[in-house]
């Protein structure tokens, strides 16, 4: 098949794809978006330049361990979860507030988000392992 | 020093012992000695205010939803055990620095000993159940891998799952018992449950409560029949075996026994059943101690005789009782630390453990016998050590059951303890002048015996003086230490005092015909084990127990087998199956066949074109032959899915599906190279029959259970909370994702960790087969 087409698409709407899951991310608490979607619109961004090329040449490129990935999400998640217990407050106790920054404006930070940045981190991680793994694999009869 | 820093610190230290490895030079022993200590020192510190009766209260929310809090709580009893835990736990990890030298995995090691010094704290400090359960399996775990320290033996793999084994199964039936008292109660908080005593004692489920309770303690302490595991746990380091399976861990059954007699102790059912275990095993672990030739299993089965007497008295619940338990729970600590260091030394400098090479020692190595001989006598219960003061007030505890148990018991416990003591006397008596003045066997070693190093020696010497000075002056605990710890198991404060001559009554003959008996016993040694050997049955306790080990897996896998036809097609006619058969069921028992009050909105023409594509892309699956075509129907199924999500204005669901089905979609293709070629299925009618009625019933079920949800509601829907607080308690306006991070954060922590495992899981599973079929290409 010529994957000329396949190919320049993919390598020109990576950056795209994954900007906007990120604006998907950050938005996620007031608007539609969130951890969970923001990360599988990464992995599906991933997942286009494995269909697009190789996947050998795409780990190439990203040499990133997902495993990794996964597991650090999952700390983050945690982490933000054990953080109120500090201040005396129950696990996963999440806390808000707003704060007027130059540029920006009035703009709301939640610890909620670190924890949904954790969700983000543990779906690309996780998702991206699995794909890899079966990916990877030759077939039977080889 | 506040409590929950003392059952902290020692994990928070766990973590540094790598590092400890890598940057000094000094023994790891060394750095991690300095932890119990100074715990000690501040444990001693809070001697005065308990001695006034005052107690320490620390608490930290987590999960208060729930009403489980993590709160320590400080009294007699529990600064009795948080001494020994961290004194004992001191003095051993000072012997293991001679003991384990620095080729083997002392990370590991003290790892361990720390996380079961944490989670023993842990056990004795908590006021709340709940989180004493989770320390109180936290000391099974540590103990698992302790006593598998030397993993490449199969003896200690054994004892490791044996102790594992048992010992959980204990703590799982503990933990249905603290769920009954919840139901009783409404309260895991153990002052409350205290408050709340007669209700425990007047419900139904009082026997339930007690016998599950007493299976997690009578595990834990080694009580008949449990204690098989003991024996095979001494496959651990000597130093573990001195510190988790005689002073602290086997004692934590008594402990949760005295901890709970002022909530369910002082009825007939628990005098009789406790009392009763706890003489039997008492006699019965004596009279096996006789017969081993494993100098450890000697020790063994003698912690496990000496548990047993303390099991007793608490069975008994009197208040000299109460006063005799916590004393002897002191003094076993000392004098039985000393001799598993003893024994420790002796396997250390010869090379052996069997009583029958050993003989003559005394002179190779004075120090070691001196101290193997005072804490003989003080297990003997030999005047003036305090394992005979101790002995003394049991005996006068079961001579005084007049009145609070029935008639025959008045003869049967005196006979009893006497009978037990005889064995412990005998036994005591060969441990010692056996291994140290009987007939010099050298050749038979593979060392040559000499003195231990000044290391090993000390910590037994010092443990072995409190046998001494504590048996001369025993005033010197009994305000401090015994009164209070008896004082709060009893409920009320009481004086004690503990002294050598009572005059001249029945106690001091007990005592009298224990030593004359004893000797007689002890001389005639020989003989009385050809007898035993004689009667020993066929069926053990341990036979069956390695059946029940073999026949469960092999019932297991019969029936999963079974069921686990490898096939996906069958699995999900079992799933579904079941779960249409469960709902219909239920809608059928419970009869709410009603579609009254639907709210159902009009069906415009764009749904139905959507749903007439959804249903051809459904059949397409079913009809189309290659799997390319079939995968993009069902694709076809999913994205019209998605549509409807945002027909009803679901924009998160339908984000999520879209992406979902791109990325299934997506991992098809990728894994098309390595599915095999569709083939026609050829089934049998009848198969095809069942497939065609589970799916339709399916269909129907859930069509139906949506309409009846839809009609029957009972309560208002918690969406509306979730509308109005949203904004205000989170900050956030997308109640999907408020919900998601906020409301229900620990679900999604739990699915996030579900996630994890998963990816985890398959990766292991396709790299394992890669790596196998390199491995046999090559």
């Amino acid at each position: 098949m010529n994957n000329l087409i396949l190919r320049t698409i993919a390598k020109r709407t990576f950056y795209l794809f994954v900007a906007f899951s990120l604006y998907l991310l950050f938005r996620g608490h007031n608007l539609p978006g969130g951890g969970f979607i923001a990360g599988l619109l990464t992995v599906a961004a991933i997942v286009l330049q494995y269909l697009a090329f190789d996947i050998k040449y795409v780990q190439k490129l990203l040499p990133i361990d997902y495993i990794n990935v996964a597991v650090m999400g999952l700390v983050l998640a945690t982490l933000t979860g054990i953080g109120g217990m500090f201040l005396g407050y129950p696990f996963l106790t999440q806390a808000f507030d707003y704060y007027t920054i130059p540029i920006f404006g009035t703009v709301e930070l939640a610890t909620a988000l670190l924890f949904d940045i954790g969700v983000y981190l543990v779906v690309i991680g996780s998702v991206l392992t699995i794909i890899s793994a079966i990916g990877d694999e030759k077939p039977w009869n080889s | 020093m506040s409590l929950s820093w003392a059952v902290f610190s020692p994990f928070i230290l766990a973590i540094f012992v790598p590092l400890m490895k890598r940057y000094s030079k000094l023994h790891i022993g060394w750095l991690v000695s300095i932890l119990p200590l100074a715990l000690f020192i501040g444990f001693l510190s809070y001697i005065p205010k308990v001695m006034n009766g005052e107690t320490v209260y620390h608490v930290i929310e987590w999960i208060p939803s729930l009403g489980i809090n993590i709160a320590f709580y400080l009294d007699g009893l529990s600064l009795l055990f948080a001494m020994i835990i961290t004194g004992i736990g001191f003095f051993v990890v000072i012997y293991s620095i001679g003991y384990l030298g620095a080729k083997e995995n002392l990370v590991n090691f003290y790892i361990y000993i720390l996380m079961f010094m944490g989670a023993m704290l842990g056990v004795v400090l908590s006021n709340n159940l709940i989180v004493l359960f989770v320390f109180w399996e936290l000391t099974s775990i540590s103990s698992f891998l302790l006593i598998g320290f030397w993993y490449h033996k199969p003896e200690s793999k054994y004892g490791a799952q044996k102790a594992l084994l048992i010992t959980v199964s204990g703590g799982l039936a503990m933990l249905a018992s603290f769920v009954l008292i919840w139901v009783v109660t409404g309260s895991f908080d153990i002052r409350e449950i205290i408050a709340s005593a007669d209700l425990i004692k007047s419900s139904d489920y009082y026997l339930a409560i007690l016998i599950l309770f007493l299976l997690g303690a009578f595990t834990k302490s080694a009580q008949f029949p449990f204690h098989i595991w003991l024996p095979n746990a001494m496959e651990a380091p000597t130093p573990i075996s001195a510190y988790l399976h005689s002073a602290t861990m086997v004692k934590a059954g008594i402990y949760m026994m005295a901890r709970s007699s002022l909530f369910l102790a002082g009825t007939p059912e628990w005098t009789y059943i406790v009392s009763l275990v706890g003489i039997f095993t008492m006699v019965y672990a004596g009279y096996m101690a006789l017969t081993q030739t494993d100098l450890k299993a000697i020790l063994a089965y003698s912690t496990i005789s000496q548990l047993g007497l303390i099991t007793t008295l608490l069975g008994f619940n009197t208040n000299l009782a109460i006063i005799t338990a916590v004393f002897h729970l002191f003094n076993h600590a000392s004098f039985k630390g000393s001799l598993f260091m003893v024994v420790g030394i002796v396997d250390h400098e010869t090379g052996t453990r069997d009583i029958r090479k050993l003989g003559g020692l005394a002179k190779k190595m004075p120090i070691t016998a001196t101290v193997a001989g005072i804490g003989a006598l003080a297990m003997a219960g030999i005047p003036p050590l305090n394992g005979f003061l101790s002995k003394e007030l049991f005996f006068k505890a079961t001579v005084s059951l007049d009145g609070i148990m029935a008639p025959w018991t008045t003869w049967f416990f005196p006979t009893m303890a006497v009978l037990g003591a005889i064995f412990t006397f005998a036994y005591s008596m060969r441990l010692f002048l056996k291994v140290f003045f009987g007939k010099p066997q050298f050749e038979k070693l593979d060392k040559k015996p000499h003195e231990a190093p000044i290391g090993l020696w000390l910590p037994a010497v010092i443990l072995v003086s409190f046998s001494v000075i504590f048996g001369l002056f025993p005033g010197l605990i009994e305000n401090s230490i015994v009164s209070p710890a008896a004082s709060a198991v009893a409920g009320e404060t009481l004086s004690v005092h503990i002294s050598h001559w009572h005059g001249l009554n029945l106690p001091l003959l007990m005592t009298i015909i224990v030593i004359g008996v004893g000797t007689v016993l002890y001389i005639n040694l020989a003989k009385f084990q050809q007898l035993q050997a004689r009667l020993t049955p066929k069926i053990s306790l341990n036979r069956i127990y390695d059946w029940s080990i073999d026949a469960i897996p092999k019932t297991g896998k019969i029936i999963t087998d079974r069921q686990m036809t490898g096939f996906l097609r069958d699995y999900l006619v079992f799933i579904l199956g079941y779960v249409s058969l469960s709902i219909l069921a239920t809608m059928f028992i419970k009869n709410t066949w009603t579609f009254t009050g639907l709210d159902l909105a009009s069906i415009e023409i764009y749904e139905v074109l959507l749903a007439v594509l959804l249903v051809a892309g459904a059949l397409g699956v079913l009809f189309f032959r290659t799997r390319l075509a079939a995968i993009i129907s069902l694709g076809i199924v999913g994205f019209s899915v998605s549509l409807f999500f945002i027909f009803f204005r679901a924009p998160d669901l339908a984000l999520t599906q879209l992406i979902v089905e791109t990325i299934s979609l997506a991992l098809f293709l990728l894994a098309f190279a390595q599915l095999p070629d569709l083939k026609p299925e050829v089934k049998k009618w009848s198969e095809k029959t069942v497939n065609i009625v589970i799916s339709v019933a399916v269909g129907v079920t859930i069509f139906l259970l949506i309409l009846m949800a839809n009609g029957n509601r009972y309560y208002e829907p918690i969406s509306e909370w979730f509308i109005e607080n949203g904004y205000a308690l989170a900050g956030g306006t997308n109640l999907v994702n408020v919900i998601l991070v906020d409301f229900r954060g620990f679900d999604t922590l739990g699915e996030i960790t579900v996630l994890v495992a998963a990816a985890l899981s398959v990766y292991a599973l396709i790299r394992l087969r890669l790596e196998k079929r390199s491995e046999s290409n090559e």
